[in-house]
C-alpha cells in the first residue's frame, strides 16, 4: 500500500519525501482540529470526583 | 520567474556554445538514464503481469498483497491510536490552556465593567470585608461563576470554575467544577472544586507540587478570595468525607472557611483521589484591584 503510494508519487526522491511530509502534516492538523475532538466522545468517560456525583 | 528566464534566452545561456564537450556529455547521459529507468520499469512490469498467472517464476516486481495491505492498515491504526492518546493526555492540555486563560480574562474584564455600575454590596458597615467576605448564591448547573488562579502553577494558569461536577456537562467541557453540595467561596465551611488531572484541560495536573502556604485565588464578580495551601490527602473514590464542611468530620459545625481541590491520583488513573486543602486568608474587593501576586495573571490578557 505505502510502497504503491511511493511508486505513484511523481518526481525525484526528495520531491516525494517533501510531498509526503506536507501530506502527513496536513493529516495531523486535521486529526487534531476535527477528528480527535469528535472521536473523544466515544472514549469511556473518566470519573474524577469523589462519591457518586452523576 | 520562469517567464523572465525564457526572455533572457533560457537555460542554454548558461552553457555557451564554446563548450560542446559539456553538452555532449551531460545531455546524452541524462537521456540515457531516464530511458533506462523507463525501460527497466517496462521490462519489470511486463514479466510480472505475464508470469503471475502462469506462476513459472516469482515476480521480482513488488505486488500489492491482501496481507500486506492489512498489515499496513493495522500499523496505521496503531499509530493513530498512539497519536490520539498523545493528543488527549498531553497536547490537548497544552493547546487548551491559552484558550481557557483568554476566556477567564474575558470573564474578569466583563466583571470589571459590571462593577462600574453601583451594585448592592451585602457587606454591612463596620465589618471588615477582608475577613467577612460577601458570599454569592450558587448559579445554575454548568454556569461559570468564578475563576481559579494558582501562582505555583505559573502566571498563565487562569481557569474558569463552573457550577456542578457532571463529567459530561462540566468536567469534560474543560471546566473546573464546584460540588453543588458544598459551600460557595468565602463562606464558612468548605468550597470544594474538582477537575481532571490530565486531559480536558488537566487544570490540577500539578496539584502535587503545591507547598504549604502557597496562595490559591478564587475570583468572583465581587473580588478575590485568597486561600493558603495547607495539606494533601489521598482518599478512595468513595471518600466523600472530604466534602464535609469540616473535612472527614461528618456533622461537625464549621468555623473555618476552607477551599478544597479534588482530582485524580495517580497520573492517568482513577484508582484514587488526591485532595488539596487550603485555608481562607483574606478577601480583596474588586474595586481595590487584583492582589499583587496575581496582577500579571489577571491583567495579562488585556
Amino acid at each position: 500500500m505505502y510502497a504503491a503510494l511511493w511508486r505513484v508519487l511523481p518526481g525525484p526522491w526528495w520531491v516525494r519525501v517533501l510531498i509526503l511530509v506536507v501530506v502527513f502534516a496536513a493529516i495531523t492538523v486535521a486529526l487534531i482540529m476535527w477528528v480527535f475532538p469528535w472521536f473523544d466522545q466515544f472514549v469511556a468517560p473518566q470519573d474524577v470526583t469523589v462519591g457518586d456525583q452523576q | 520567474m520562469a517567464q523572465g528566464r525564457d526572455d533572457h534566452g533560457g537555460i542554454e545561456d548558461l552553457f555557451p556554445g564554446d563548450e560542446p564537450a559539456h553538452d555532449a556529455t551531460t545531455a546524452p547521459s541524462t537521456v540515457s538514464s531516464a530511458g533506462s529507468d523507463g525501460a527497466a520499469d517496462d521490462v519489470a512490469d511486463a514479466p510480472a503481469a505475464s508470469t503471475s498467472s502462469t506462476g513459472k517464476r516469482p515476480a521480482k516486481k513488488r505486488r500489492i498483497s491482501v496481507v500486506g495491505v492489512a498489515g499496513e492498515l493495522l500499523i496505521t491504526a496503531g499509530v493513530l491510536v498512539l497519536m490520539f492518546l498523545g493528543w488527549q493526555l498531553w497536547l490537548d492540555d497544552q493547546l487548551s490552556a491559552p484558550r481557557l486563560k483568554n476566556e477567564a480574562t474575558g470573564l474578569s474584564q466583563q466583571w470589571d465593567k459590571e462593577a462600574q455600575k453601583p451594585t448592592a454590596t451585602p457587606s454591612q458597615p463596620g465589618t471588615d470585608v477582608s475577613q467577612n467576605p460577601p458570599v454569592q448564591t450558587a448559579p445554575k448547573n454548568a454556569e461559570r461563576f468564578a475563576l481559579l488562579a494558582i501562582p505555583r502553577f505559573g502566571t498563565d494558569f487562569y481557569r474558569p470554575i463552573a457550577e456542578g461536577v457532571g463529567v459530561q456537562d462540566v468536567l469534560n467541557k474543560y471546566e473546573v467544577g464546584h460540588y453543588p453540595s458544598t459551600q460557595m467561596p468565602g463562606d464558612v465551611g468548605n468550597f470544594v472544586i474538582a477537575s481532571h488531572r490530565s486531559a480536558y484541560g488537566g487544570a490540577l495536573h500539578r496539584i502535587h507540587e503545591l507547598e504549604v502556604g502557597d496562595h490559591i485565588f478564587i475570583e468572583t464578580q465581587d473580588g478575590w478570595y485568597q486561600y493558603s495551601f495547607r495539606n494533601l490527602e489521598y482518599v478512595k473514590p468513595t471518600g466523600v468525607g472530604v466534602l464535609d464542611p469540616v473535612p472527614q468530620q461528618d456533622g461537625v459545625a464549621a468555623t473555618q472557611r476552607l477551599l478544597t481541590l479534588t482530582t485524580c491520583n495517580p497520573f492517568y488513573s482513577t484508582a484514587e483521589r488526591i485532595i488539596g486543602y487550603s485555608v481562607f486568608d483574606k478577601f480583596t474587593p474588586r474595586a481595590d484591584g487584583p492582589p499583587k501576586e496575581i496582577a500579571a495573571t489577571v491583567n495579562g490578557g488585556s
